[in-house]
């Protein structure tokens, strides 16, 4: 097994199913000749020429339009949003064309279309473009959107993703590009929409993390564990559908739940698992599931600041021992 | 395989039940839908039938014991079946079983707030929801605060909440009191609770020794408040409370169907009927041309009944009961005789089905065997009425501007008067006077 970066990844998993499938296609602003504003499509142009690497002018609805339109005909585009704050411009073709498509044509339209690109915080890009805007898409009917957190789950994620029949929002985040995690080899390797990860196993508390909180929810773990406490940490990978099974499972077993995210707590992700382990498990908490989200404001730019909206592991740690009634 | 039997549900209104009587004896053979015990529940003393074949393998629940619905009262298993799982999962639910001799609870000092005796089967019911004077401080309001997961750990290994302090947030019950609790040994019994109350079974609770309270006040003993008086305690605060009641008298000169019972009685005298039986027959005829006092307040819809079935009070020993006599208006005063008469016998022998002595649209209650001239009666919900009569006394009465002698009868109406306003409940009782006064009517 090979040890890369999520940006390789990622860039894997396009070039194997680009090579794999003439109909799959990346278009994008500077995905082409610039070779992506993070350099995840770093080669593309060069391997498979400029009509399946698409450089697109600055405009989100006109190109996640077109994607949609092709992906009408047969083809399979990869939509690369520089961050997903711009796609909040897209969002009539991804929410009422995409989404929509297959129920209005009564089946007579696929759309397998991959919308991929960062989600969430980077460092100090202040208040536009800082939104995590998972429970955005995750809320219509129609879309799948996945958030993978490691090397390995970004590559068989996206390949999986490509694969998909229907539209999928792929939720990348721009500070973890870098990280590094050994990734199986072999152009076979897969990761199914829909499967949550335990990242850890524990007995005393779970918590539920993605996307940048995984790697901070493991740090937790770490610390937790020198002081006694064992935490199950989950990462659902796939936000719809929704593996609500594993965290369920899980939050029997430990009957404690604390949820780490990045986005904000109102109308969010975590509401929503929160309610459906109330619904499941309700016989099994023996204490109030606990959120930690990003702060109820806009993103500041103070670096101070920033650090203070997000969660930390040291936030991660406080919740976990309340509620294990520790303190 | 071993299963649990549990306290059946056997009425529409059952909370608990009292285990009267085992009909079976551990070690005896039982098959599907055979009796295994009696059970006293609010109304009257029904059956438990096995779920399963197999053998009475232990009973949980001893005699005397009340306990409420889907408390484990006994389990049925093979003969040599090792049972010792599923009698530990019922955990402390059998402790009470293992103390043979059933102890009368002493009365407390009444300086002390008596301990509610709370069921120790594993049910959820278990947990009291009122504040317990004396208890742990964790209750602040009067509640019981407890995490789900510990409440479930706790019902299934049997530990009395009450008994537990909190160390949660806010004296909140946590996972780990209830695993301290297991760790430190059998679930502790609160003493008094379920204690077996034999007695009781008969319906008659035993006369418990005299309580000398200190400091002069007057000496007194107390018994245990019987499933039926707690029915009826029940019950009645739901009509009073939240029912606005109006009251309605008038006076029925009741000479003339004194006559007719007298030479009814003459013809038949095998089966003789009684003035109640006439009220009961006229006041369903009277309600059938007031459809709105035989009717029902239900809170979106008012119901009227296109029938009167009349709830006729019958005086337990310890209690009363309203059997029904359905479809009055159609029935002979000497058909409402015998059938008031068969429903009065079985009642005070506690052989009533539910169904027949609930679901009335209207109910008579008399007191005049007692020598009550007039009295108010509390609505039954969701009946809209009920007819209180007094006796049938000689009175002097001026006819004619004379003053002569007749059997006058005082009669009260309660009305729930969301419903039934003064006018439209007197014009009732004007019908039924009239008739009263004038039986012919009936065939009129």
């Amino acid at each position: 097994m090979a040890v890369i970066t999520i940006r390789e990844a990622l860039n894997q998993a396009m070039r194997e199913e680009m090579r794999r499938d003439e109909g799959v296609f990346l278009m994008g602003e500077e995905v082409a000749a610039y070779q992506g504003a993070y350099k995840v499509s770093k080669g593309l142009l060069e391997e498979f020429g400029d009509k399946r690497v698409v450089d697109s002018p600055i405009t989100e609805l006109g190109f996640a339009g077109l994607g949609v339109g092709a992906a009408m005909v047969g083809l399979r585009p990869i939509i690369e949003f520089m961050t997903f704050n711009f796609s909040i411009l897209a969002t009539d073709q991804i929410i009422n064309s995409a989404a929509k498509m297959r129920y209005m044509s009564g089946g007579q339209f696929k759309i397998p279309i991959v919308f991929r690109g960062p989600n969430g915080s980077a460092f100090q890009v202040s208040s536009q473009h800082s939104q995590a805007l998972e429970s955005w898409y995750a809320h219509f009917p129609g879309l799948k959107v996945v958030m993978p957190s490691t090397p390995a789950d970004a590559k068989g994620l996206l390949k999986s993703a490509i694969r998909d029949d229907d539209p999928v929002v792929f939720l990348e985040q721009e500070r973890m590009y870098g990280n590094k995690g050994e990734v199986p080899d072999g152009e076979d390797f897969l990761v199914p929409l829909g499967v949550a990860d335990v990242k850890r196993e524990g007995t005393d508390c779970t918590v539920v993390a993605r996307s940048m909180t995984v790697p901070l929810a493991l740090k937790a773990a770490e610390e937790l564990e020198k002081q006694g406490v064992s935490v199950e940490v989950v990462d659902p990978r796939t936000i719809r559908p929704l593996d609500i099974e594993t965290i369920v499972n899980s939050v029997k077993k430990t009957n404690r739940l604390v949820i780490a995210e990045e986005s904000h707590a109102f109308c969010g992700v975590g509401a929503e698992i929160s309610a459906q382990v109330m619904e499941h498990a309700f016989d099994y908490l023996d204490a109030p599931v606990k959120r930690l989200s990003g702060a109820d404001a806009p993103m500041p730019y103070a670096k101070n600041l920033e650090r203070l909206a997000l969660p930390d592991v040291e936030r991660i740690v406080k919740a976990v021992r309340e509620v294990s009634y520790l303190d | 395989m071993a299963t649990q039997v549990v306290m059946p549900k056997l009425s529409p209104t059952m909370e608990e039940g009292q285990l009267s009587r085992w009909l079976k004896n551990e070690g005896d053979k039982v098959s599907f839908g055979e009796p295994i015990a009696e059970i006293d529940t609010d109304k009257a003393t029904m059956e438990a039938t096995a779920t399963t074949a197999g053998v009475l393998r232990k009973i949980i629940v001893p005699a005397g014991e009340t306990v409420p619905l889907g408390a484990v009262i006994a389990i049925v298993g093979e003969a040599d079946e090792d049972i010792s799982g599923i009698v530990s999962e019922t955990s402390s639910g059998a402790a009470p079983a293992e103390k043979k001799e059933p102890v009368q609870e002493k009365p407390e000092a009444p300086q002390e707030a008596a301990p509610e005796p709370a069921p120790a089967q594993p049910a959820p019911q278990a947990q009291p929801a009122e504040a317990q004077a004396g208890g742990n401080g964790q209750r602040g309001d009067g509640r019981l605060i407890v995490s789900p997961i510990a409440a479930r750990m706790a019902a299934d290994a049997g530990i009395n909440l009450n008994t537990l302090k909190g160390t949660g947030p806010g004296g909140r019950i946590v996972k780990r009191d209830i695993e301290a609790a297991m760790k430190a040994g059998p679930a502790p019994q609160a003493e008094p609770q379920a204690q077996p109350q034999e007695e009781q079974a008969k319906h008659a609770p035993a006369p418990q020794p005299a309580v000398q309270p200190a400091g002069g006040a007057a000496p007194y003993r107390e018994e245990n408040v019987s499933t039926m008086r707690a029915t009826i305690a029940r019950r009645l605060v739901q009509s009073l409370g939240p029912i606005p009641h109006i009251f309605l008298t008038t006076e029925i000169e009741m000479d003339r169907t004194a006559e007719m019972r007298k030479q009814l009685n003459a013809l038949d005298p095998e089966n003789k009927v009684s003035i109640n039986d006439f009220v009961i027959k006229v006041a369903a005829h009277a309600l059938l041309q007031h459809p709105a006092v035989n009717a029902s307040f239900q809170e979106k819809v008012i119901r009227y009944y296109e029938r009167a079935d009349i709830g006729v009070a019958v005086a337990l020993e310890n209690g009363l009961i309203t059997p029904v006599v359905r479809n009055a208006n159609a029935k002979s005063v000497g058909q409402i005789s015998r059938e008031v008469k068969e429903l009065a016998e079985r009642a005070r022998n506690r052989k009533l089905a539910p169904e027949e002595y609930t679901g009335a649209t209207f109910s008579v209650s008399n007191l005049g065997m007692f020598g009550i001239d007039e009295f108010t009666a509390l609505i039954n919900p969701p009946e809209a009425c009920i007819l209180a009569v007094g006796a049938m006394t000689p009175t002097p009465v001026v006819r004619d501007g004379e003053v002569t002698v007749r059997q006058m009868m005082k009669v009260t109406l309660s009305c729930d008067h969301r419903i039934v306003d003064g006018a439209t409940g007197a014009k009732f009782l004007q019908t039924l006077k009239k008739i009263l006064e004038n039986p012919l009517y009936l065939i009129a």
